[in-house]
């Protein structure tokens, strides 16, 4: 019997009893639904987490000093940890953060000023878009000048801030780059950012000294060589580990999104329990079927029809009950995936791999569970068939 | 060439709870082909049994049964399948016609099964459709029919495969004696042109339109011969119940 006329058999039977064929696929539709809706919200999520990640620089190291260690680990000492390996590292700068209120006229405004070299920018890749970067000038004969995000360049001067003077903690600085906009300009987002030479930064600490560094590995790859490298040097600079602390944001990330995937495979564990419940119902469902169709069977076995015409038959109608839920869920899954990113700001997008895997497990799980029913199906003696009412 | 039907010797014996029930106990009978043979008995007489073993639904305990001069032992349930869809064309009481299915996809299914191009399956069976007269409702479904109707899609089923023999099982249970009549002289014009047909029945009277009668009692053969020969039969006839020839039952219609 040709594969066709078993696929108009099965469509039939089905339509022939819709409000049942609908509550079966119920059960795969809501399993397909969570697969697809909570693996496309989890993975957009861990994407949105990994660019934040790769915002900040996945490939940098951070070197914290304390206070309370009465050694320095001077910047030149850094530099020159970050030339004798061309290799590993990409670059350093120190990052000498410090609170800023900034005054113009009657405005203020709290933000936070970092005092880095020449090199920072270029590293964390924030591109200027008006005016320049800072200079190795710049940082040497401490001029007064910064790059500042364009929160503040909106907020302070409404845009046209190159050459403006902004007094940061009552000492004015002259605003000689803005940078492009990141993060729609919000208030302690990306850009709100003030960058000057560190070597002012470090004048108007207390102890005038620089304790916080960014190293960046060449790649992501390097970051653990370059780790061991800064260990070593911190080691030889301050010698008790107490006094130092290194963090390579790699670390973190590679946790966070082990966390997340673990996450993922939960729910993905918990919409395949749905799944296979789908399933059961799904056999349960083609019991009654076979038994209703006893006497059918019985006379299509009295035409001459073949186990394998029998079992067919009924594998087909519960593969393809299942699948036609399959797809349902995976439309309403995407349609549902996307409405909550829309409420939770996130670009969500159901992927391919989702979509084809779920549509195959639906598959395998109306063949799987429409085998025993079928099978049961086959067997039937044609004469009890026959009699049976 | 071997006769038609065949069967030596045939036992069916059931085990029911230590208890083994003989439904068949001894048959030995040979059909030829074009004969017209009804197979009589009371309920639990084993006609049915006989019938099922002749249509390759069920198989002997003990002894042969030849089909077409092929031994029907050891087969699987498939290989029987196989035969029935070959040589072997049902016509049931309750018609047994699936009620989703339009009477054409009815009439083809036993093509379908032999695995015959749609299209041959449509012409034979719109073919065999017309021999019973029931072209023009190939597109009904058969509630659409009356129960006279209904029967006769059955038989252009049993005809579709072109079968060796054709097994009627009580085909006139379900319908009245006017539709019976009709039935029944259908099955005898088929006759005519040269079918085999082995009819299993209860009634005497229905029995009496065939050609040959085998009475079956207990399992075991009683009678076997022409019509006119059945004791029971030819009291009945007597009686005038029921005419046996055509040209009567054409006239009582």
């Amino acid at each position: 019997m040709s594969l066709w006329k078993c696929f108009k058999m099965a469509v039939s039977s089905i339509l022939s009893n819709k409000m049942r064929s609908m509550l079966t696929m119920l059960g795969i539709i809501i399993g397909i639904t969570a697969v697809i809706s909570l693996v496309s919200l989890m993975s957009s999520m861990t994407n949105e987490v990994n660019s934040v990640f790769e915002d900040v620089g996945i490939d940098a190291v951070l070197i914290n000093v304390m206070d309370r260690s009465n050694k320095e680990l001077k910047p030149e000492v850094v530099q020159a940890l970050a030339d004798e390996h061309p290799d590993v590292i990409r670059g350093q700068s120190p990052t000498v953060s410090m609170p800023a209120v900034i005054k113009n006229g009657n405005d203020s405004l709290q933000s936070t000023a970092t005092g880095v070299n020449e090199s920072y920018l270029g590293l964390k890749k924030l591109n200027v878009e008006y005016g320049r970067e800072l200079t190795f000038i710049d940082i040497e004969k401490r001029q007064k000048v910064c790059v500042i995000g364009t929160y503040i360049a909106k907020e302070v001067f409404g845009g046209n801030a190159l050459g403006q003077t902004i007094k940061i903690t009552g000492v004015p600085y002259e605003v000689v780059g803005i940078l492009e906009e990141k993060d729609d300009s919000e208030e302690d987002g990306d850009d709100d950012c003030i960058y000057l030479p560190y070597t002012l930064a470090t004048s108007t600490n207390k102890n005038a000294k620089v304790s916080s560094y960014a190293v960046y590995a060449l790649n992501q790859d390097m970051v653990e060589q370059t780790e061991a490298l800064i260990e070593e040097m911190c080691d030889k600079a301050i010698g008790d580990s107490d006094y130092y602390n290194i963090t390579a944001l790699k670390a973190i990330a590679d946790q966070v999104s082990s966390i997340l995937s673990m996450m993922e495979a939960m729910l993905v564990a918990i919409a395949a329990i749905s799944l296979v419940v789908a399933g059961i119902g799904i056999m349960n469902i083609m019991l009654v079927s076979v038994t209703e169709r006893t006497r059918e069977i019985g006379i299509r076995k009295s035409l001459g029809a073949k186990q394998r015409d029998i079992l067919s038959q009924f594998v087909i109608e519960a593969g393809m009950l299942s699948c036609l839920g399959g797809v349902v869920g995976i439309i309403v899954g995407s349609a549902l995936a996307v409405g909550a990113g829309v409420l939770l700001e996130l670009t969500v997008r159901p992927t391919t791999t989702s979509i084809i895997v779920s549509f195959t497990v639906s598959a395998m799980i109306g063949v799987f569970f429409g085998v025993m029913p079928a099978r049961k199906a086959a067997a039937l003696n044609p004469i009890d068939a026959l009699r049976y009412d | 060439m071997p006769p038609l039907v065949e069967m030596k010797d045939v036992y069916k014996i059931y085990r029911t709870g230590g208890v083994s029930v003989h439904a068949l106990d001894g048959i030995s009978l040979t059909i030829d082909r074009g004969e017209f043979v009804a197979i009589v008995g009371q309920s639990g007489s084993g006609k049915s049994t006989c019938m099922n073993i002749i249509g390759c639904l069920d198989v002997a305990t003990k002894g042969t049964y030849k089909l077409n001069g092929r031994a029907i032992t050891n087969y699987t349930q498939d290989e029987l399948a196989e035969i029935r869809n070959k040589m072997l064309g049902f016509i049931f009481q309750q018609y047994n016609l699936l009620p989703k299915l339009t009477v054409l996809e009815n009439v083809q299914l036993p093509l379908l099964y032999a695995g015959m191009r749609e299209s041959e399956q449509r012409r034979r069976a719109l073919e065999s459709l017309d021999r019973v007269g029931l072209k023009s409702k190939a597109h009904n479904y058969p509630s659409q029919l009356s129960g006279g109707q209904q029967q006769r899609v059955s038989i252009a089923r049993a005809l579709a495969g072109d079968p060796s023999v054709i097994l009627a099982d009580e085909p006139t249970g379900a319908l009245d004696s006017r539709t019976g009549r009709e039935v029944m002289m259908f099955l005898q014009q088929l006759n005519r042109e040269g079918n085999t047909i082995i009819l299993i029945t209860h009634d005497n009277s229905i029995a009496a339109r065939a050609k040959r009668i085998i009475r079956i009692t207990d399992g075991k053969i009683v009678y076997d011969g022409p019509v006119e020969g059945d004791v029971t039969v030819m009291k009945m006839h007597g009686a005038g119940e029921e005419a046996p020839e055509d040209e009567k039952a054409k006239g009582a219609t």
